[in-house]
C-alpha cells in the first residue's frame, strides 16, 4: 500500500511568495520504506509535515495518506493523524505532562482508549525507545535525547503507520542525535513503520532507502541517498554539503587517486587501505 | 539551579505517596478546619503531632518541607508582630521595671501567648500544604482536581479542559524558569543590571528579559498546540483517561485519622481549661 | 587578555541535598590571540565554566555577602583557587566585573532568543549604552551599531529601522551577534553558535567568527559538541569531562587520541574515525583530521608508497601525485 502520496501539491504561507511556500510537489512514499528529506533551512521541508496530517492544508493538489484524502472532513484527518505520527524539534515543546507515562498516555487518551489498553501501549512505546526505566521520571529532568525519546515514545503509543520527524534531531547533541538515530532505524527495520525524516543532516540521510532535496519549495534532486550524494556538485548549488567521508573521498579523486566515492567512514578506510595495497604491490 | 521547592514533586515512594490524591486533597481540607477549630494550644498540639505523622510517613527529608516554610517566613514574621503589638490582653509585660506600652501599642503576656498560637497556627498550614505538593504530582493533584470538581460538569465548567490547561502550565514551570534564567543571563552579558536603581529604573530593566520571555511562550504554545494536534487532541467528550484514582485502605486510613483528629479537636476545646 | 584557571571548583546549591558540583580543579590558560576550542558533552562543566570568564557565575569570594571562613584546623588544605581574565582578578568581590563584561562579550545559544528592542539599531546600541559610563553622543553610538552590523555581514541602512523579529533566522542570530560585539569586546566567548543552522549557514557563520578573530575580537573561545568543527577552526581544545578539563591539546593530538575520546562519548570527526580504521590495519595517517587535511595526508601517504616501488607499471594511473 503507498503510505504518503503528494499529487501536484502547492501551498503557501499567507499567500506570500518565497522562501515558506511549496509548489507543485509530487512524490510518493511506500510502506516500509525510510525516506529522507534533505533541504536548507526555510526550503519547505518543514512545511511538507505538516501537510502530511492535516495540520496545513493545501491550495490545490491532492495529498492521500494512507488511502484516506489529507483536505477531507474532519472526521478524516483524525483518521490520517492516527496513522501519522510527527516528531517536532523541540522535545521541551511536545510534553504535556509533567510525568514521562503520564506523557506518553496522552494520544491514546484522545483516540479514547481503554485504560488497559493505554497501559499496554506505554509498555510498547517505551520499549521500542529504551525509556522503560524512566515510566515515573519526570522529563524536565532527563536529558535532551531522552525526552525526544519519550516524545517519540508519545507518538508510538498511538501506534501509527507513519513516523514524520521533522528536524527532531536539530537540537541534540552528538550523543542524543545517535540515541533518536538508532531508535529511528530499529522502528524502520523491525517494526516495518515507514519513516519520513526530515533533517540538514546529511549523515542521518545514510539510513533511509530513497531521499529528496528540497530547495525554494521544490523537490530539485530524487534517489537514493547514494545516487545523490553522488552529484555533488548539483548538491553544493542548493548549498548541502557531501558527508565528511565523501567530501575526504572527493578531494582524493581530484588528487588522481582511484578511490570511489564514499559517504561512510568505514568505507573510506577501506578504500584508502585497497588503494595502499594497490599502490604497494 | 534554583529553588523551587515549594510545589516541587519529591519522587520517593511513601505512604503518603501512594494516597489518593482526592482524599490527600480533603485531607488538607479537614486539617485546615481542624487547625482554625482548635481554640487553645491542646487542638494544636494534637494538629501537630498528625503533621509529624503526616511527615514521617511521607519519607521526604524534614529540610525539604521546612524549606516550603522560608518562602512565608516574612508573612508569618509579619502576622505575629501584628498580634504582638494589638492584642488587647491585660498584664503588661515589665522588663526592668520598664512596661513595654508606648502609644496605641501594649505588649501583653496573653499577647505573646497569642502570637506563639497564631505562627504555630500558620506554619502547620504551609507544613501540610508543603507535604501534599511534595508528596503529590502536579499532574495527579489536577487529576484529584479534577475529579472533585466534576460536578460541576452539571453547571457546564468545562472542567476537563481546566485540567489540562492546569497540567501544562505546571508541567511548563521549569522549562520557564530556565528560560528566564538564560535570558537574564544573556541580557546582564550585554551589560543589563537588574538590581540597581530606582523602581522605573528596575522595571524598565525587566523589559529586555520581559519581551524574549514572552515571544518565546508564545512559540512555544504555537508549537505545543501542533503537537498536541498531532497527537490527535481534538478536545472531544470520547476522551478517556489512563490514571484512573481508586481509594484503598490507605485512604481509609486518613479518613478515620482526620475524622478522629476533628472529633479530638472539638472535644479538648469543651472539655480542657484554657491556656490562652 | 589572557585567561587563567587554577584549581577552580564550583558547586550549585552548596549544602543542600540538590547540590552538584560541577567543576571540580579546572586549570586551564587560554593565551591572547586563540581561537580556543571547548568540548564535552552535556553536563560535562563546559556551561559552567565559560559562564565564569564574565562573572555570570561568580565564585563564592567574588560574591558581596561573602566573609572568609577560618579554615579548620587539621583539615587538609586545599590548592588555593586562582582565576585572572587578563588584570581582572575573578575571585575578588572588589573586581568590578561590569567593566569585565564589556572586555568579555558572550554569546549563547540561540542568541537571536534574546532580542527585545523594537529596531534593530536599539537592539544592537543595548549593551553599548548600558556599559557606558556616561551617556554616550549619537553620532558615537551610530558609529559603532553601523561597524558591528556592517562586520556580521548585514547592511545597515537596510535593516537598522526595521523590527528584529521580521527577518529572517539567520539575519537575527547576526543581529544578536553584532549585539555582542559591539563593544568591541577582546575576549568573544561563544556557546554552540552554530546550533540548529543548516549546512551552509554554519559555514557562513564560521566565516564570520573568523573575520572576527582577525580584527575584531583577538581571543575566541567556542564551545561546540560538533568535532568537525572544533577539528577545522580551533588552534587549542580543552576536553571537559566530569567538572575536570581531561586534556588540553591541539586537534591534531586531540584526534590521535580516537579510544580516550569516545570513552568520554564524544563523536570523532570523520576523518578520524577514518585514521583510527586505518591504524588498526597498520596504516598511520597523520593529520588535523579535517577533510581537506586528511585528504592532503592520505593523498601524502600515498603518493610515497608510489615512490617507493617506482618500479611497479601502475604509473599514470592516478596522474602524478
Amino acid at each position: 500500500m503507498r503510505a504518503i502520496s503528494f499529487e501536484h501539491v502547492c501551498f503557501s504561507y499567507g499567500g506570500e511568495e518565497g522562501a515558506f511556500s511549496l509548489n507543485d510537489i509530487c512524490l510518493t512514499v511506500e510502506e516500509g520504506e525510510f525516506v529522507a528529506v534533505l533541504g536548507q533551512n526555510g526550503s519547505g521541508k518543514s512545511t511538507l509535515a505538516r501537510l502530511c496530517n492535516g495540520l496545513l492544508s493545501p491550495h490545490s493538489g491532492r495529498i492521500v495518506v494512507m488511502g484516506t484524502d489529507a483536505s477531507g472532513s474532519a472526521a478524516d484527518i483524525f483518521e490520517i493523524r492516527k496513522n501519522v505520527g510527527v516528531v517536532f524539534q523541540n522535545p521541551d515543546n511536545q510534553t504535556v505532562a509533567s510525568i514521562v507515562e503520564d506523557d506518553v498516555a496522552f494520544g491514546p487518551e484522545n483516540i479514547g482508549l481503554p485504560r488497559e489498553e493505554i497501559g499496554r501501549r506505554i509498555d510498547f512505546a517505551l520499549r521500542a525507545v529504551g525509556m522503560e526505566d524512566y515510566r515515573r521520571a519526570t522529563p524536565a529532568r532527563l536529558s535532551g535525547g531522552q525526552k525526544q525519546r519519550i516524545a517519540i515514545a508519545g507518538v508510538l503509543a498511538v501506534m501509527p503507520k507513519i513516523l514524520i520527524l521533522d528536524e527532531s534531531t536539530a537540537m541534540l547533541d552528538p550523543r542524543g542525535r545517535r540515541e533518536v538515530m538508532d531508535v529511528i532505524r530499529r522502528l524502520n527495520r523491525e517494526n516495518g513503520m515507514t519513516v519520513l525524516l526530515i533533517t540538514h543532516f546529511m549523515e542521518e540521510a545514510l539510513l533511509a532507502d530513497r531521499a529528496f532535496v528540497m530547495h525554494r519549495g521544490e523537490i530539485v534532486m530524487r534517489g537514493t541517498p547514494r545516487e545523490i550524494f553522488s552529484r555533488a556538485d548539483e548538491l553544493e548549488t542548493y548549498s548541502l554539503s557531501l558527508p565528511a567521508a565523501g567530501q575526504i573521498s572527493r578531494k582524493l579523486q581530484q588528487k588522481g587517486f582511484p578511490v570511489a566515492t564514499c559517504l561512510q567512514p568505514e568505507e573510506l578506510a577501506k578504500e584508502i587501505e585497497r588503494c595502499a595495497s594497490g599502490q604497494n604491490i | 539551579m534554583k529553588d523551587v521547592t515549594f510545589g516541587q514533586y519529591y519522587p520517593v515512594d511513601s505512604f503518603v505517596h501512594k494516597c489518593d490524591p482526592r482524599m490527600k486533597i480533603l485531607f488538607l481540607i479537614g486539617y485546615l478546619v481542624a487547625v482554625f477549630l482548635s481554640a487553645d494550644f491542646y487542638g494544636l498540639a494534637a494538629c501537630a503531632a498528625v503533621l509529624v505523622l503526616c511527615v514521617a510517613f511521607s519519607r521526604v527529608p524534614v529540610k525539604s518541607v521546612l524549606r516550603s516554610v522560608k518562602g512565608v517566613l516574612f508573612l508569618i514574621v509579619f502576622t505575629a508582630i501584628l498580634n504582638l503589638l494589638f492584642y488587647r490582653g491585660e498584664t503588661t509585660v515589665v522588663i526592668a521595671d520598664v512596661p513595654l506600652r508606648w502609644w496605641i501599642f501594649n505588649i501583653t503576656v496573653e499577647g505573646i501567648r497569642f502570637m506563639i498560637f497564631v505562627m504555630c497556627r500558620i506554619f502547620m498550614l504551609v507544613m501540610i500544604s508543603a507535604v501534599l505538593t511534595l508528596t503529590t504530582t502536579p499532574v495527579s493533584l489536577t487529576d484529584g482536581l479534577e475529579s472533585l470538581l466534576t460536578p460541576l460538569k452539571w453547571i457546564r465548567v468545562p472542567v476537563h479542559a481546566l485540567a489540562l490547561i492546569m497540567s501544562i502550565a505546571l508541567r511548563m514551570i521549569p522549562t520557564l524558569m530556565d528560560e528566564i534564567e538564560r535570558i537574564m543571563n544573556a541580557q546582564r552579558a550585554r551589560g543589563a543590571d537588574f538590581s540597581h536603581g530606582g523602581p522605573v529604573k528596575r522595571v524598565k530593566a525587566i523589559i529586555p528579559v520581559l519581551v524574549p520571555l514572552l515571544l518565546s511562550a508564545l512559540r512555544r504554545a504555537e508549537e505545543l498546540g501542533d503537537a498536541m494536534e498531532a497527537r490527535c487532541y481534538t478536545g472531544s467528550r470520547t476522551r478517556t483517561r489512563y490514571k484512573k484514582l481508586t481509594f484503598t485502605w490507605r485512604d481509609l486510613l486518613l479518613a478515620l485519622l482526620l475524622a478522629a483528629l476533628i472529633a479530638g479537636v472539638v472535644l479538648m476545646n469543651v472539655y480542657l481549661p484554657p491556656i490562652l | 587578555m589572557r585567561i587563567r584557571a587554577e584549581h577552580l571548583n564550583y558547586t550549585y546549591n552548596p549544602g543542600t541535598e540538590f547540590a552538584v558540583q560541577a567543576l571540580k580543579d579546572v586549570s586551564l590558560t587560554i593565551e591572547e590571540g586563540e581561537f580556543f576550542g571547548v568540548v564535552g558533552h552535556t553536563g560535562s562543566g563546559k556551561s559552567t565554566f565559560i559562564q565564569h570568564l564574565n562573572g555570570l557565575i561568580l565564585q563564592p569570594s567574588a560574591q558581596k555577602k561573602y566573609k572568609p571562613k577560618k579554615p579548620k584546623k587539621g583539615a587538609p588544605v586545599p590548592p588555593p583557587s586562582l582565576l585572572h581574565v587578563g588584570d581582572f582578578d575573578l575571585l575578588d568581590k572588589k573586581t568590578d566585573f561590569r567593566a569585565l563584561r564589556a572586555k568579555v562579550g558572550m554569546v549563547f545559544q540561540y542568541p537571536e532568543h534574546q532580542l527585545f528592542a523594537e529596531t534593530v539599531f536599539d537592539d544592537v546600541a543595548f549593551g553599548l549604552k548600558n556599559f557606558a559610563k556616561e551617556p554616550l553622543k549619537g553620532e558615537t553610538v551610530e558609529r559603532a551599531v553601523k561597524d558591528a552590523l556592517e562586520t556580521v555581514g548585514l547592511d545597515y541602512a537596510a535593516i537598522k529601522d526595521r523590527s528584529p523579529f521580521d527577518l529572517s533566522g539567520g539575519q537575527k542570530r547576526r543581529v544578536a551577534i553584532a549585539g555582542v560585539i559591539v563593544t568591541r569586546p577582546e575576549v568573544l566567548v561563544l556557546d554552540e553558535p552554530a546550533a540548529g543552522l543548516d549546512p551552509l549557514g554554519k559555514r557562513e557563520l564560521m566565516s564570520l567568527l573568523h573575520r572576527l578573530h582577525a580584527d575584531w575580537c583577538k581571543t575566541v573561545v567556542f564551545v561546540s559538541h560538533d568535532m568537525d568543527e572544533v577539528a577545522q577552526n580551533c588552534s587549542r581544545v580543552a576536553v571537559f569531562a566530569d567538572g575536570g578539563v581531561k586534556y588540553t591539546l591541539t586537534p591534531r593530538e586531540l584526534f590521535s587520541r580516537f579510544g580516550d575520546l569516545e570513552e568520554l562519548g564524544l563523536e570523532l570527526p570523520a576523518a578520524a574515525k577514518v585514521a583510527r580504521l586505518l591504524h588498526e590495519k597498520g596504516i598511520d595517517i597523520e593529520s588535523d583530521c579535517t577533510p581537506d587535511g586528511f585528504a592532503d595526508a592520505a593523498a601524502a601517504y600515498l603518493s610515497s608508497l608510489r615512490k617507493e616501488t617506482p618500479a611497479q607499471p601502475r604509473d599514470g594511473e592516478g596522474g602524478q601525485a
